[in-house]
């Protein structure tokens, strides 16, 4: 799975399929400070992955 | 995971709502918080403090809506590689919803742009606040209000900052409006109630073009320690953010302290803690 992470600016690779809960997770990422969209489609923690989808993970903090 | 409300697919959890009543939901919300505070009257002169991010431009496009006439106030301190690029962000939002837009600089107003000013001091974000605060206020005068974009995490991080660092006085400044002080134009904070992720995910789902970029000054470590365990917790208790804000409030209630009068600065005759204001003290060690 290709995961972009926007507060760094990387794209990372990942075998993934499950939650996106257990995604966030696996990448040490508390849900409250980001919002995760696939397809441009936002989604929820409770949604479900696959493998061979890519998601953004987008930072809701504020730069001031 | 559908809508509690309907049988679309829900696209945020708490609460568990589609597109659409996400939406809703956040603008009602937005709309109880002025209602419930009184943060405006109907004739009051409103202007919002812009920075081009996603917090102020939603109070912008808020207030418009709710409010009707709204001037957008912003200060461009002069850091190259980011306010240019949030200033853009904003002048094309202003432009296409039809807000009148207000910059004022440093470099005009204080004689050096951040980037200068850091050439000779260090602690960005100590001088840049003071410069900000002085100069908002100053370009406010003869409205009502100043509408900032202070969400609920910035509120409840404040109080915890507030309380650790012993700055209890500070805890009145952490209230969805100002009390009134002369010199001081009355600020309100519409988005009080609202997390940090509603916020964005209210911005992502109205497509508003805000870019995601960070000052490059941040220097916030300790905020962002208070961050984090304020997120920890509430994944464990949820609310535990509104919790804080609700029980502060209750506190200032009661206390209803008088607020330490201002003196006026003898140089430029805003309100000061001392003979001569920070504002003035600083421009000067730059000259
Ligand atoms: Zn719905
Ligand atoms: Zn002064």
């Amino acid at each position: 799975m290709k995961i972009f992470i926007e507060r760094i600016q990387k794209t990372i690779e990942r075998e993934f399929s499950g939650k996106v809960k257990d995604l966030l997770k696996s990448v040490d990422i508390n849900p409250n400070n980001v919002l995760v969209v696939r397809n441009n489609e936002l989604i929820t923690e409770e949604d479900d992955v696959k493998n061979s989808d890519s998601v953004k993970i987008l930072s809701v903090i504020s730069g001031g | 995971m559908l809508c509690s409300k309907c049988k679309e697919k829900a696209v945020f959890l708490s609460p568990k709502l589609c597109k659409n009543h996400f939406v809703d939901y956040f603008e009602k919300k937005v709309f109880d918080t002025i209602k419930k505070f009184n943060l405006l009257k109907k004739n009051d002169k409103v202007v919002v403090a812009c920075s081009g991010g996603k917090d102020s431009t939603t109070v912008l496009y808020l207030l418009k809506k709710f409010h009707g006439n709204v001037v957008a106030l912003a200060i461009d301190e002069g850091i190259r590689g980011y306010r240019d690029k949030t200033l853009l962000d904003l002048e094309r939002f202003c432009k296409k919803h039809d807000i009148e837009l207000r910059v004022h600089s440093f470099k005009d107003e204080v004689g050096k742009t951040l980037d200068r000013m850091l050439k000779q001091k260090n602690h960005p974000c100590s001088i840049c606040g003071t410069f900000r605060r002085y100069l908002l206020n100053k370009h406010a005068k003869g409205f009502d209000k100043i509408a900032t974009g202070h969400n609920m995490d910035d509120e409840a991080q404040a109080v915890l900052m507030n309380l650790l660092k012993g700055n209890t006085g500070l805890l009145w400044n952490s209230n969805p409006i100002t009390r009134k002080v002369k010199g001081f134009v009355q600020k309100i904070k519409p988005l009080y109630f609202c997390s940090e992720k509603e916020v964005a995910a209210y911005v992502l789902l109205k497509s508003f073009e805000v870019g995601f970029i960070e000052c490059p000054y941040m220097e916030e470590s300790f905020r962002n320690k208070v961050r984090d365990v304020l997120n920890d917790d509430e994944l464990k208790h949820k609310c535990s953010k509104l919790n804080i804000l609700n029980k502060n409030l209750e506190l200032l209630k009661k206390l209803d302290l008088k607020r330490k009068d201002f003196r006026y600065c003898s140089d430029c005759r805003e309100p000061s803690q001392s003979r001569v204001c920070k504002t003035c003290q600083l421009i000067k060690s730059f000259k």
